[in-house]
């Protein structure tokens, strides 16, 4: 099954994966995702009808607590690893017009 | 005596003894990092001062008789993917190149609590995706026992640095085998645990369902030690496990007699180097003799492993790693036009090419149109191979497979073909995916001198089976640890030589001393 990934696929991919790639890293994901795919189609031979896909090993289920704030502050610790910070706040570029 | 060359056990009795104070073992550390680092480069930070200051701290609890655990005052190091709080933590990418953790791991803090002396943060493929430790945006780590041979991964600068006595022993994490692949090709004792055993909280996230840490070490004994040390339920971990016992030292026995052992035929077969399949059968038959029953079995299901893997790991991944945008923390690119523009731009330029590799496929097979028949068949695949062990551990104690289809390869022979350095885990995924403990241990070297490791797998929460077998297998022969003496590295990744830049180093962090790029 060749050529399923045509360069709007590969565009398609690059927005959700939030990636802006050259025309050569383009032509290079082409071919590394068309092989990659090709050799995941093996999985095809196997019958899966009846199996429930397995998410998780173990029976988790999910884990409740009472919404008690353990952790301090500490907004001065995480605000210092901020690219670009405005006072107490992460700083970004305009968002609406 | 020669301080480097003991346990991390040992050390710790010297410690406690008073024969050895915690200074001297860092000074001993920190010596050898000086001598073999600039060969080896297993870390990407040595925190010095934060060594020494720890050191004294630590020496005045054990006087005060507050520590008295196995491996207070015993200098380790730390996969680069673990939280840290106040060092550096890069996860080997630019894209965390200046990050510093408000916290630290869960797995990290325990140690510390038993006393741990952290000597640094340990080089990984970036993000842990590879499995050669080339992928790292700071250099590839050596293989101590052949320069020109990678080391393995994603855990490789672990297993480089416990394997080559710059540290008594390391954390590690295990996606695919990124634990017991690179302690293979280091000669060193590597441990996954069960999924949920070591709390995953300040683990940077690649494949959630498969990610777990556990140690790296020069013997069964400190792995034993280690995991009793990191392993507890954690409510901060969501799928953490809280077990019924934690004695993971209770097996340190050699005894395999009634132990019935599996050898799964289909690991066997093409593609597995003969030396290697020769060692692990010739040490299966030596587990006999001891009075193991060991028989041959299909497991079946081997060829999809790797296939359902990579699906379920990169759709993971895809959606793990869309947390670095260049906002909150780690790299922002410059001269972006908007926010979207901003995004796409710091991802671009801060993630290497197989960590973007990945963030396209599994965003692709998560995509509108195709999560049915890639992601959800990977699903439907992994729960039929966790059936496939579950039939295997109705008959076995434990199963014993090869680590990695060769020895460590050479350097710069894997990347230009992802596929083929994907094909090398076909003996450690399947673990993952069935949340299974696996340790290797070393059972010699091949004709070129590599090591070999030997893989034991044991069913959902049996870590005491395979501590015991593979304390047994150690117990054949003598501890081996490579020379470094001969300087033989003549060869830089082409990879990275390609890249047309220079080994980089992280961003300087204040009172952090940076490994010897």
């Amino acid at each position: 099954m060749a050529n399923r990934i045509s360069d709007e696929t590969i565009e398609y991919v690059g927005i959700l994966a939030k990636l802006e790639l050259s025309e050569q890293e383009k032509e290079a994901a082409k071919g590394d995702m068309e092989r990659m795919l090709e050799y995941i189609d093996v999985l095809n031979e196997l019958d899966t009808s009846g199996t429930e896909p397995m998410s998780h090993v173990f029976p988790v289920n999910n884990v409740f607590r009472e919404d008690v704030v353990t952790n301090g502050a500490g907004s001065e610790e995480t605000l210092a690893n901020a690219p670009v910070r405005a006072g107490q706040s992460f700083k970004v570029p305009k968002t609406i017009g | 005596m020669d301080i480097k060359h003991l346990t991390a056990a040992g050390l710790g009795r010297k410690i406690q003894a008073g024969d050895v104070s915690v200074r001297e073992a860092v000074e001993a550390a920190l010596a050898q990092i000086d001598q073999v680092e600039g060969d080896v480069h297993g870390f990407v930070t040595i925190d010095r001062e934060g060594a020494f200051r720890r050191a004294d701290e630590v020496q005045k609890l054990i006087e005060e008789g507050k520590l008295t655990g196995p491996l207070a005052g015993v200098p380790m190091a730390v996969k680069d993917n673990l939280c840290t709080k106040g060092v550096l933590t890069t996860c080997s990418s630019k894209i965390l190149h200046n990050f510093v953790p408000s916290y630290t791991a869960e797995a990290v803090k325990r140690l510390e609590t038993e006393g741990a002396v952290i000597l640094g943060k340990t080089n990984m493929d970036e993000f842990a995706m590879g499995s050669t430790t080339e992928t790292s945006y700071y250099g590839e780590t050596r293989n101590p026992w052949d320069l020109n041979h990678v080391p393995g991964g994603s855990s490789g600068g672990s297993c480089a640095a416990v394997a080559a006595e710059e540290c008594f022993y390391a954390l590690g994490s295990d996606t695919g085998g990124s634990i017991r692949q690179p302690s293979a090709f280091c000669g060193v004792v590597g441990m996954k645990p069960t999924y949920g055993t070591v709390s995953r909280y300040g683990l940077i996230a690649y494949g959630s369902s498969l990610d777990q840490i556990g140690p790296v070490a020069r013997d069964v004994t400190d792995c034993a030690v280690i995991l009793e040390a990191i392993a507890a339920h954690d409510p901060k971990d969501s799928t953490s496990v809280g077990r019924k016992s934690y004695g993971f030292t209770d097996t340190l026995t050699e005894n395999v007699a009634g132990m019935k052992i599996g050898i799964p035929k289909d690991y066997f077969g093409d593609g597995l180097d003969r030396e290697i399949k020769n060692r692990i059968l010739d040490t299966a038959e030596e587990l006999g003799k001891k009075g193991a029953v060991v028989e041959e079995f299909d497991l079946s299901l081997v060829k999809y492993a790797i296939p359902a893997y990579y699906v379920i790991a990169s759709a993971e991944a895809s959606s793990n790693l869309s947390r670095f945008d260049g906002v909150k923390y780690g790299y922002r690119a410059d001269g972006y036009e908007g926010l979207h523009n901003m995004y796409k731009k710091s991802r671009s330029e801060g993630f290497g090419p197989e960590v973007k590799r990945r963030i396209m496929l599994g965003s692709f097979v998560l995509s509108s149109g195709y999560y049915d028949a890639y992601y959800r068949k990977a699903l439907r695949t992994k729960a039929l191979i966790k059936q496939a062990f579950d039939q295997a551990f109705e008959r076995y104690d434990v199963i014993i497979a090869p680590a990695a289809p060769t020895t460590a390869p050479r350097l710069g022979s894997s990347l230009n073909d992802p596929l083929k350095m994907y094909l090398s885990d076909i003996y450690t995924v399947s673990v993952n995916l069935a949340g299974l403990p696996g340790i290797s241990v070393p059972v010699g070297t091949d004709s070129k001198g590599l090591p070999i490791g030997m893989q034991i797998i044991g069913d959902c929460y049996q870590e005491k089976k395979i501590i015991q077998a593979a304390y047994t297998v150690e117990s054949m022969r003598e501890y081996a640890r490579p020379v470094l003496t001969e300087r033989r590295r003549e060869h830089t990744c082409p990879a990275f030589a390609e890249s047309g830049r220079e080994c980089e180093r992280p961003a300087f962090t204040e009172g952090i001393e940076k490994g010897g790029w």
